[in-house]
């Protein structure tokens, strides 16, 4: 039918489209960022000396200041994620399940320009009050909270991103809790095992695996967070020991001076951080779905 | 040791009843499950018999709106009497599920000793000794015993049940509760099953649901016939098979309906 | 199996306590959204008036300023983008739903969408920024909604190839048996009985690209007042709160406020409808 065949090339034109649309993404990038690349050479990646006035261009702080704080999100963020669905699949009953869920996901939908606002104006400001005085008076020789309290930092931004990337991983906890069959919880009752016990047996012990990608997943989330990072972070581009200097990220460093740079090696380099998350972003992601295809086994 | 003994109840029930919300599953069931014998429960699916056993090892109230009430006495003692901890009680009675369900991020070994192991029983001197000996009792140890550090989900069905009464059996409950363990397995491990079943019940009081008749007579030696959440009748196996009391047990049994 | 008492009293010490955190972390889980909306309405509500709706950016200083211009340049990037990036996505999510299983390029489209729909946003400016920002030699409109058309393209893709696949073979074949060419089959009756989810996909997708930010800083870059053609920069609502919220003037931070608190009413009510009528689940924020 020659209806059927035109209708078939059309959505064929559409499709390859798209295709050709990441192709030119990946070698625009690629193309633009090679200048800096022969520039600068391997250091790119290690040096720490970012200096545009200086045509200094070294990344090391951008990937330090992605690794920390989105390691720090984690760290906050997957305690809180995996009780969240424990509670949803476990122990809520479920009209009060369906409430928190709907709220987790409404909190999913916010951007993360609003985040960073509020993080500006209402979280640093209550770290740099009350959570970094406290910490630097209790554990003073802790490198970690060395360094004046200045709310907006490193601390800031890890606290941020983990509550933006707690609704996914909640999302994603949940699905691995609910594949577990109600016969695991009910054998380990059998036995006698009390009600925390039964859930960290026959539910928490099976989903690791799961739970694994469910992290990597939401770690490759936390690493493209550009907004609230760059409006909580301090925009500095430095290596710093303490959770309460500025930093920056990969990502944040890109809305932060891409706009206003003129010079043509500052934009290739540039080019070049947003090469380098995209290669890392991308790694992440198929890793991740490759590790949930293959049950979550090594 | 004297007939008495040897007859002693070992658990019983008074008057239990199930709910599932407002739904009455169970109405009033009384029967004495006696000690170091095989009690086989027969019906018609839907009949309540598993709820029956669920509500054994307080089970059954774990599915949310769902209650037991009447008595069940172990050992003399009723396992619903306020403020009784059913955690604890689960622990003197072991089960054995319909599908096997062994843990699955464990080994063999750690199946086995799982109950032991929550208990906060570490020791290998302790363990070892008890792990085996289950798995004797499961007819299991002669397949798996220079495999124990491999996973539980790797053996085949018959083999995975098996695990799963070792598993039952290592907490060492005077009681074992069945809910159909051979209804998902083949022919032969069936036959297996069955025939570990009468040795253990020599040494484990077992009470056991089923839907095969044949499988009933078997090896019980007493059976109760349950319909419509009412038990009908109970006695020793070869009378209630051969001359039953109630003309509905005698129309299962013939196979007129169910 | 005789256990101590005391021991057995501790395990179940242990599980109350365990059960206590699990509920605690559930908690905290939820606390940010309360209090996020909790200080977008003490701060914002206040500064919501008519002003806000029909005056553009005025100097400091000078009161009575508003955010009409980023409210518009957000609803003519978002349709733009949505003008093509609908049509073009659904094409994309029938190819690969009706014809996936024949067509040689359905594997890499699909791997494409994948890595599309995963890549940070602010790299999607990245991309525009070159390919189209540097040989215009300026920032405008038209690359900007370019920029949302490329994230909202992947989202609208997949999420109907997805609800396309669950329509049942069977209806195919009824239409097909009545004789009906097969793009009709496909148009009239697949699509039609996917309808309903494919508009809620639809509607996520747009709440999504409306709350973008890093992607439009790169692109339309922003405007203190309306922008005059496609050719010219424009504001957008949460590019300019953005710009509001790193300045230095109180009375545009709370502006940044008002116009978080519109924002995030828009989007939270989109959402909402959406998955009150059954919506798809996958959610990804808006940078």
């Amino acid at each position: 039918m020659k209806a059927d065949r035109i209708f078939l090339q059309i959505l064929r034109v559409a499709a390859g489209a798209s295709l050709l649309v990441l192709a030119a993404f990946f070698i625009q990038l690629f193309w633009a960022a090679l200048p800096a690349f022969r520039a600068a050479g391997a250091g790119f990646f290690t040096s720490t000396d970012w200096s545009p006035g200086q045509q200094e261009f070294g990344a090391g702080a951008f990937i330090y200041g992605t690794l920390v704080s989105s390691v720090l999100a984690l760290l906050i963020s997957v305690p809180v994620s995996v009780a969240t669905a424990l509670c949803l699949t476990e122990l809520l009953p479920a009209r009060l399940a369906g409430v928190i869920s709907f709220v987790v996901e409404m909190l999913a939908a916010i951007p993360s320009v609003v985040f960073g606002l509020w993080g500006v104006f209402v979280l640093s400001p209550v770290l740099r009050a009350t959570v970094q005085p406290f910490l630097a008076e209790k554990l003073p020789w802790v490198p970690l909270f060395s360094g004046p309290p200045l709310g907006i930092g490193m601390m800031s931004a890890g606290v941020i991103l983990a509550i933006m990337i707690t609704p996914t991983l909640t999302a994603l906890s949940r699905e691995v809790f609910l594949a577990i069959p109600r016969l695991q919880r009910e054998a380990a009752l059998a036995l006698g095992a009390t009600r925390w016990e039964a859930i960290r047996v026959a539910v928490l012990q099976s989903a690791k695996g799961g739970l694994w990608g469910a992290i990597i997943l939401g770690w490759g989330r936390a690493l493209g967070e550009t907004m609230a990072v760059t409006m909580v972070i301090g925009n500095r581009p430095q290596v710093s020991a303490s959770l309460f200097a500025p930093a920056q990220t990969l990502a944040a460093v890109l809305a932060n001076e891409y706009a206003e740079a003129t010079d043509d090696l500052h934009l290739s380099a540039l080019a070049a951080v947003g090469f380098t998350l995209l290669l890392v972003s991308t790694v992440i992601h198929l890793g991740a779905k490759l590790w949930i295809r293959r049950g979550g086994k090594a | 040791m004297s007939t008495d003994a040897q007859n002693r109840v070992e658990i019983e029930t008074v008057g239990l009843r199930a709910y599932f919300g407002n739904v009455r599953a169970l109405h009033g069931v009384s029967l004495e499950m006696p000690r170091h014998q095989l009690t086989a429960l027969i019906g018609p699916s839907g009949c309540g018999k598993s709820t029956f056993i669920r509500c054994l090892n307080r089970l059954h109230e774990e599915i949310p709106g769902a209650r037991a009430e009447g008595r069940v006495l172990l050992e003399g003692q009723d396992i619903y009497r306020p403020g009784s901890d059913p955690v604890i009680i689960r622990r003197r009675i072991g089960m054995v599920f319909q599908r096997p369900n062994p843990f699955p991020a464990m080994s063999i070994y750690e199946n086995v000793a799982s109950g032991l192991l929550l208990a906060g029983v570490r020791s290998r001197s302790v363990l070892d000794p008890i792990v085996e000996r289950s798995l004797r009792q499961a007819a299991l140890w002669d397949e798996v015993k220079d495999q124990l550090r491999k996973p539980g989900t790797r053996l085949s069905g018959g083999q995975q049940q098996r695990l799963c009464i070792a598993r039952a059996l290592a907490i060492d409950p005077p009681v074992l509760l069945m809910d159909e363990p051979t209804s998902a397995l083949d022919p032969i491990s069936t036959a297996r099953i069955e025939e570990l079943l009468v040795e253990l019940k020599k040494a484990v009081t077992v009470v056991m649901v089923t839907h095969n008749m044949q499988q009933a007579a078997r090896i019980s030696d007493r059976t109760a016939f349950f319909l419509m959440g009412e038990m009908v009748e109970s006695g020793p196996t070869d009378v209630v098979f051969t001359n039953p009391r109630d003309q509905k047990t005698e129309q299962y049994i013939t196979g007129r309906f169910g | 199996m005789k256990t101590s008492r005391a021991f057995d009293l501790w395990r179940k010490a242990k599980s109350r306590v365990a059960i206590s955190l699990l509920l605690l972390g559930c908690g905290l889980a939820v606390l940010p959204l309360f209090a996020i909306l909790l200080h977008l309405v003490r701060e914002g509500a206040s500064s919501i008036d008519w002003n806000f709706f029909t005056q553009v950016q005025k100097p400091v200083g000078e009161l009575g300023g508003g955010m009409a211009h980023a409210i518009v340049g957000t609803i003519a990037q978002v349709g733009l983008a949505s003008l093509v990036g609908i049509p073009l996505g659904l094409a994309c999510g029938i190819y690969l739903s009706e014809y996936g299983g024949r067509e040689r390029l359905a594997g890499p489209v699909r791997f494409a969408l994948e890595l599309l729909a995963s890549t940070p946003s602010i790299l999607v400016g990245v991309f525009i920024y070159g390919a189209i920002v540097v040989p215009m030699k300026k920032f405008s409109l038209f690359s900007g909604s370019l920029a949302l058309m490329l994230i909202l393209l992947p989202l609208v893709a997949r999420t109907s190839e997805e609800l396309l696949r669950l329509i049942p073979q069977h209806l195919r074949e009824a239409g097909l048996a009545l004789g009906l060419p097969r793009w009709k089959v496909i148009l009239s009756v697949v699509v039609r009985s996917a309808w309903p989810g494919v508009w809620a996909a639809i509607l996520l997708g747009i709440a999504r690209i409306a709350g973008e930010t890093a992607p439009l800083v790169l692109t339309s870059f922003g405007n203190p007042s309306f922008a005059r053609g496609l050719d010219q920069p424009s504001a957008s609502l949460p590019l300019q709160i953005y710009t509001y919220s790193i300045s230095p003037f109180e009375e545009w931070h709370r502006m940044a406020w008002a116009g978080a608190l519109v924002l995030v009413l828009t989007v939270l009510i989109l959402n909402a409808i959406t998955r009150l009528t059954g919506g798809s689940n996958e959610h990804r924020r808006a940078e």
